[in-house]
């Protein structure tokens, strides 16, 4: 890539700070060029969160059809999966595919429902009914 | 407290760490591609059975933490690192070095790194910065992927230390030991040894490693339109394109790197088929990003026919053959002593 070809798109990131490229000058020798983005790798970023997106609109759908718990759709707003969720929670695998069932769910005594709670930072209240505070 | 430190910034943000730990303790050789190139950065694998945001793990760089090692290695700089499994017991241990004098490189995941755009903040482990100073209750960070420098809270650093997930950083911290004076000539045996390395991982006869993943990637892509419909082998692709772009890799999944690096070997080893293999990392970094357009416009739904997946699996073929060329040039030079 030549230095004058260096992508100068504008980013999310490159509102905050500019990227390092490297590139080659006239010479063919190789230089740094700080770039704001290429428009390739944004539509590539939004494609995985328009998919994040979908998603989550699932999951509520779920939740709705009480087909899964408020954990498939905390989870999935934290961009988590189970296996994220069970590190920050200290719940094993199988615990956490058991809490995504509704009627698993709904015997959940109060401290394991805090411990998802915490972890999804919003109240227990919040996570039975799967209400989501600004952003 | 604040450590005389300078801040510098670089494309990806292990080999700035490593180049800026260096640069501080007075080995100040080290360029980016320098740590890059002795670190035998460079790599390829393609896991499809691991899913990591959803997708099929694609890596251009070998694991976090080899790059800071093996340079070190190379340059025969002692290293400490560190791993707690108690988040107290990490805290203390990043303010004794600190109190020592050493800034230090820490393994962070980016999904609560506040300084990040949103939009960036996946859960992605395998992010590196460095920790120079403590003020009152914020830590004072240099991040090498950014401009200037930046603070982090006790508990926010805490919180990015101890990110759970693949890869999950368990509060690793590193820093070389103390300061040595590294000569010329150990950074040029530090290259040649860095240049068999990445050579011998890329001429892996593994079927997913290196140059042969890269062509297993290729013909995997073509099939994806069939095994699995267009939305997922966009989001796929997409994945692709983010692995090799987007995580500070310098362009053309840091193949650029690695032709500035052999440019920088040759300041060392004055050995001509340098020059010339350059060029062919130069051509493949602009392959890759052709690739990245020809996915794009599949992702964005611009393109998708079958037709359209083979030109893109036939880009990654292509690549494979040049690397694959230019790794075996790369293992026959004589290096004269």
């Amino acid at each position: 890539m030549k230095k004058e070809d260096v992508p100068q798109d504008l980013s999310s990131l490159g509102k905050v700070t500019k990227e390092v490229c490297y590139a080659t000058d006239e010479l063919g020798k190789y230089v740094t060029e700080l770039s704001r983005g290429w428009d390739i790798k944004i539509t590539a970023l939004d494609t995985a969160w328009s998919d994040v997106e979908l998603r989550i609109a699932d999951a509520h759908q779920k939740v709705l059809n009480k087909q899964a718990s408020p954990v498939l759709f905390f989870m999935e707003k934290g961009l988590m999966d189970i296996g994220i969720l069970a590190g920050y929670t200290g719940f094993w695998k199988w615990q956490i595919k058991r809490h995504l069932k509704p009627n698993v769910f709904a015997k959940l005594p109060l401290k394991k429902l805090q411990r998802y709670a915490e972890v999804f930072n919003v109240s227990v209240d919040d996570i039975k009914n799967m209400t989501v505070h600004g952003t | 407290m604040e450590l005389s430190f300078e801040h510098l910034q670089s494309a990806h943000c292990e080999n700035g760490v490593t180049r800026s730990l260096l640069n501080n303790i007075g080995v100040s050789q080290i360029t980016e591609p320098l740590a890059f190139g002795i670190g035998s950065g460079l790599f390829f694998v393609y896991i499809p059975l691991l899913k990591i945001n959803n997708g099929p793990v694609i890596a251009f760089r070998v694991m976090p933490g080899l790059i800071f090692k093996r340079t070190c290695k190379a340059l025969g700089i002692e290293i400490v690192r560190k791993k707690f499994s108690s988040k107290e017991k990490a805290k203390v241990f990043l303010d004794e070095c600190l109190a020592d004098g050493h800034p230090v490189g820490c393994q962070v995941g980016v999904y609560y790194l506040s300084y990040f755009p949103k939009e960036y903040r996946f859960h992605f482990n395998a992010h590196n910065l460095i920790v120079y100073g403590h003020n009152e209750d914020q830590y004072l960070i240099s991040d090498p992927i950014m401009e200037n420098t930046t603070i982090l809270s006790d508990y926010e650093l805490e919180r990015v230390r101890f990110a759970k997930g693949t890869l999950a950083p368990n509060g690793q911290i590193y820093y070389p030991k103390i300061a040595e004076v590294v000569t010329d000539e150990q950074i040029r045996k530090g290259i040649i040894t860095g240049i068999k390395k990445t050579a011998n991982d890329m001429l892996s006869p593994m079927p997913i490693l290196g140059v042969n993943g890269i062509r297993y990637t290729g013909n995997r892509i073509k099939k994806w339109r069939d095994s699995l419909g267009e939305k997922k082998s966009g989001l796929y692709l997409a994945q692709l394109v983010r692995m090799q772009e987007e995580i500070g890799t310098g362009g053309g999944g840091f193949r650029y790197i690695y032709a500035a690096f052999l440019q920088e070997a040759h300041a060392y080893n004055p050995v001509d088929e340098l020059l010339e293999i350059s060029k062919a990392f130069t051509q493949s970094g602009d392959l890759w990003r052709t690739a990245a357009v020809q996915a794009a416009g599949i992702f964005k739904g611009r393109i998708g026919t079958q037709h359209d997946f083979n030109v893109m699996g036939d880009y990654l073929l292509e690549i494979a053959e040049i690397e694959r060329r230019a790794f075996v040039a790369l293992s026959k030079i004589n290096w004269k002593g």
